[in-house]
């Protein structure tokens, strides 16, 4: 997960004073931990929306409708173990 | 009405907007009625017959809904010009719109337009007639005094007063109950010059049944603008605990939320640019020195401590 990626790059900016206070490298870190928030709110806006219908279609009186035309339980989105791994975060010149 | 008065039991956001949808026809048609009674009203204190009456208040009807309409569409504007609100710039504001960017995405709904209000006194309101034309705006007071997390739980309270459709319903409800306002008083104004030619014209040729129905009249007149108050301020405290439940379930954080109330009220300073057409639209009542309880009719704004009670609440629940 990003997490990871940010905890290590974080620490690896510690280490180096000069890199901790550059301008570029906090802006990094912001955006970064934005995107991590922005993944997280998209995530649960999702499955909000899975669990609101998984209720509908067994509540009265939807319940019929649902049956009638076919509507399923959606499954939650959970991440796959590729993209649970720590992201590679490199610099190069 | 009993349902959403308790929305922590029926969370499910749908409910709360077809609910809200409901409403708001449902007002629409309500005060529609009442625009023509008090036209009617008009009519009968003029001395009109009762058919004249009745078509004097047909035409100004569907006057105030073209009105409305116009209204309706400009209302946003007009509120947050009123509110000296200017747009704010990403790169300035950079947590502020992450934050209404986060929040949007966990709404679902698109990024609303970022204002700022030049005043230290914290605050925020939201505006637009649907979450495609909405504004949100914050005061700096409120970027200066609270933490993140405080933060993110007024901009959810906004964002829910906008996916619920609260603020289209508020700003439907502003336009009839100024229009009314305006209507009687102009109306009741005008009665004084008309009853007095009426009496200097036709001596005493009333009969006593034309008394009562005038006096019935000029009461009506009195009630009317402050019984639609008094409704238009039911309506707004009442969106308030909602928006304080979605917003807890889209942060999932109550206690941010719960802070910054407490912050907002416990702040001494005034809001300079709230009015009172204005004040039942911010997060709290920016009108310090008014204590409201849910007994008091003209409060626009439920207690703070309940607000409060319930949020804690969700917390120690979570």
């Amino acid at each position: 997960m990003l997490t990871g990626a940010l905890k290590s790059l974080f620490a690896v900016a510690e280490a180096y004073p000069e890199l901790k206070a550059n301008q570029n490298l906090l802006q990094l870190q912001g955006e970064l931990s934005d995107l991590e928030a922005k993944i997280a709110y998209a995530r649960q806006f999702y499955n909000t929306n899975v669990r609101d219908l998984n209720t509908k279609i067994q509540v009265f009186p939807a319940v019929f409708v649902a049956r009638m035309f076919g509507f399923k339980e959606e499954g939650y989105f959970e991440a796959e173990e590729a993209a649970r791994a720590d992201v590679q975060v490199k610099f190069t010149n | 009405m009993s349902r959403s008065s308790s929305p922590t039991s029926s969370l499910n956001i749908y409910t709360a907007i077809e609910e809200n949808r409901r409403k708001t026809a449902l007002f629409i048609a309500a005060f529609v009625l009442l625009i023509g009674l008090i036209a009617f009203a008009v009519g009968i204190v003029l001395g009109l017959p009762v058919a004249p009456a009745g078509v004097v208040s047909l035409v100004l009807t569907a006057f105030a809904l073209l009105l409305a309409l116009w209204l309706y569409r400009a209302s946003d504007r007009i509120v947050l010009g009123i509110s000296e609100a200017r747009e704010a710039k990403r790169q300035e504001h950079l947590e502020l719109y992450r934050t209404v960017e986060n929040i949007s995405i966990a709404a679902g709904i698109p990024m609303p337009k970022v204002y700022i209000i030049n005043d230290t006194a914290p605050n925020a309101f939201a505006t637009g007639r649907d979450p495609a034309h909405a504004s949100v705006a914050v005061t700096t007071g409120l970027l200066q005094k609270l933490s993140k997390l405080e933060l993110e739980g007024v901009i959810a309270h906004e964002i829910s007063h906008i996916r619920n459709f609260d603020t289209r319903l508020m700003v439907m409800v502003a336009v009839f109950v100024g229009f009314i306002a305006v209507l009687a008083d102009v109306m009741l104004r005008y009665t004084w010059y008309g009853a007095g030619r009426r009496t200097r014209y036709k001596g005493k040729g009333e009969g006593s049944a034309g008394a009562v129905v005038l006096v019935l009249a000029i009461v009506a007149l009195i009630l009317a603008p402050i019984a639609a108050q008094v409704i238009q301020f039911a309506i707004a405290r009442q969106r308030e605990f909602l928006a304080d439940a979605s917003s807890a379930l889209l942060t999932r954080y109550p206690a941010g939320l719960a802070g910054a109330l407490e912050k907002i009220t416990n702040d001494t300073e005034p809001l300079e640019v709230a009015t009172k057409g204005t004040a039942h639209l911010y997060i709290a009542n920016p009108i310090k020195g008014q204590e409201s309880s849910m007994n008091n009719l003209f409060a626009t704004h439920p207690p703070i401590k309940e607000r409060v009670a319930r949020l804690r609440a969700m917390a120690s629940a979570a």
